[in-house]
C-alpha cells in the first residue's frame, strides 16, 4: 500500500484479519462497512476504549472486541 | 468528540438507546449505580443474605461478581470445570481466570470438577447419552443447573446469581415467542422465586446490553475468557442475538423495549398461567430417590437418570 493510500486509510482488526477502510468514516459506518453489525463489537484504539460514533483519522487502527457470547 | 454527559471528559462509550456517552470513571459508576438499582427494583436479594454466583470465567458473571463486591453484598463464586478442551484448553483457562479474579479480591471460590466428581466431562457424557443429539448444550445445561442447585442447598445460600444481561434475555424470550412456548414465556424473569429444594435465582445485570457488560469488564481490566465455548458455534442464541442486533442498528432501544414491555405486561397479568383460573397453581415436587434434588416427576431427576444412563453405557461397553 502506498503511503498516499495509508494517509487516506485507517484499519479494522478482528481476532487476527485485519480490514483497509476509508479513513473519515464514522467506527459504526466501517464496521457495516466489513459487513458486519456494529452493535456486537467495541472499539478500542491504542488500548482505549472509544465511542463508534467517532471518525476515523487516517493511519488509525481499531481493534474490534466482539461482545456476543452464549450457547 | 463525544464528550461524557457527567463531567464532559471524552466519552468511551455511547449507549444509543439512553441517549447517553460517558467518559471510564462516570460509566463504571453508572454500571454499579444501575445493577443497585435493578436489585432494588425487582427485589433480588438483601444485603444480610449470602449469594452464590455462579461463575463461567466469561465476562458477565465477573463482571456481576465484581459490582456484588464492590456493593458490599456477601458474595461467593462458583465454578463448575466442565472438562470441555476444544483444542483451547476452555475450561482450564476459564478456571485459571475465575481462580485469579478471585484471589485478586480476596473473594471465596467453590470449584466443582465435573470429571473429577463423575468420571466423565460433558463432552463424553454428551457423546454417551441420548440427549442433545450430538450437541452437548443440553447435557451441559442440565448438569450446570444440577450442580448449582446442589451447592446453593447444601451450603445454605440464600439466592443463586447468574450474570445473564439483557441480551440472553431477549435472545431467549424471542425464541420462545417465536414458538409461542407459552410455558417458558410466563416463567422468565428477572428472579426466579425460591420452592423448597431451590434457590432463588437472580439476574442482576439482566437491564444491561451485552456490549456494556463487556465495555465494564474492560474498563475494569477483568480478565476475562474471550473464546467462545468451542461447542457454543452455530448456537442458535447467538443468531438470535445478531438478529436482534441487527435490528437494534435500525432502531436504537428496540431490545430494550421488547424485554421491558414484556416484563410490564407480565406485571399486568397479560402471561399468566391459564391454570390459575382454579386458584394459585401448585407444582408438585417430589425428592429424587438418589440425589434428593426436587424433581417434577417421582423417581429420579433427569440428572440422575442421565448418570444412570451414562453408566448402563459405560458399562455395557466395557463387556
Amino acid at each position: 500500500m502506498s503511503e498516499r493510500q495509508v494517509e487516506k486509510t485507517a484499519t479494522l482488526k478482528l481476532r487476527g484479519q485485519v480490514y483497509t477502510v476509508p479513513a473519515g468514516l464514522r467506527i459504526r459506518e466501517a464496521i457495516q462497512h466489513i459487513g458486519l453489525t456494529p452493535e456486537s463489537y467495541l472499539p478500542v484504539r491504542d488500548g482505549e476504549l472509544v465511542p463508534d460514533d467517532e471518525r476515523l483519522k487516517p493511519g488509525d487502527e481499531i481493534r474490534l472486541v466482539a461482545v456476543i457470547s452464549g450457547g | 468528540m463525544r464528550r461524557c454527559k457527567k463531567c464532559g471528559a471524552p466519552a468511551v462509550i455511547y449507549m444509543r438507546q439512553h441517549r447517553l456517552g460517558l467518559c471510564k470513571a462516570h460509566y463504571l459508576e453508572w454500571f454499579v449505580e444501575q445493577t443497585e438499582r435493578t436489585i432494588r427494583r425487582y427485589r433480588m436479594f438483601r444485603r444480610d443474605e449470602k449469594l452464590l454466583v455462579a461463575v463461567s470465567g466469561g465476562k458477565d458473571s465477573l463482571a456481576v461478581w465484581d459490582v456484588l463486591w464492590r456493593l458490599g453484598y456477601q458474595a461467593d463464586g462458583l465454578y463448575i470445570a466442565l472438562g470441555i478442551d476444544g483444542g483451547i484448553g476452555y475450561s482450564a483457562e476459564s478456571q485459571r481466570l475465575a481462580e485469579k479474579f478471585a484471589q485478586e479480591r480476596g473473594l471465596t471460590l467453590h470449584i466443582v470438577d465435573i470429571p473429577g466428581e463423575y468420571g466423565l466431562g460433558i463432552p463424553e457424557l454428551a457423546r454417551r447419552s441420548r440427549r442433545g443429539k450430538g450437541k452437548p448444550c443440553s447435557v451441559c445445561g442440565l448438569v450446570k443447573r444440577h450442580e448449582m442447585n446442589r451447592m446453593a442447598h447444601d451450603m445454605g445460600y440464600d439466592v443463586l446469581v447468574t450474570g445473564h444481561n439483557l441480551d440472553d434475555e431477549v435472545a431467549v424470550l424471542f425464541g420462545n415467542v417465536l414458538q409461542w412456548q407459552m410455558g417458558y414465556i410466563v416463567r422468565q424473569g428477572p428472579v426466579l422465586p425460591e420452592e423448597p429444594g431451590f434457590a432463588r435465582k437472580a439476574k442482576p445485570l439482566v437491564r444491561f446490553y451485552e456490549r456494556e457488560t463487556a465495555a465494564y469488564a474492560l474498563l475494569r481490566g477483568i480478565e476475562y475468557i474471550y473464546d467462545e465455548c468451542p461447542f457454543a458455534q452455530g448456537a442458535k442464541s447467538i443468531y438470535y442475538k445478531e438478529l436482534l442486533n441487527r435490528l437494534e442498528e435500525e432502531r436504537p432501544g428496540a431490545k430494550l423495549q421488547f424485554y421491558v414491555n414484556f416484563l410490564k405486561a407480565k406485571e399486568e397479568g397479560w402471561f399468566r398461567d391459564p391454570r390459575e383460573a382454579a386458584g394459585p397453581v401448585q407444582v408438585v415436587l417430589h425428592r429424587c430417590e438418589s440425589c434428593g434434588q426436587p424433581t417434577t416427576a417421582p423417581g429420579k431427576c433427569a440428572f440422575c437418570r442421565l448418570m444412570d444412563q451414562v453408566g448402563a453405557q459405560a458399562q455395557a461397553s466395557r463387556t
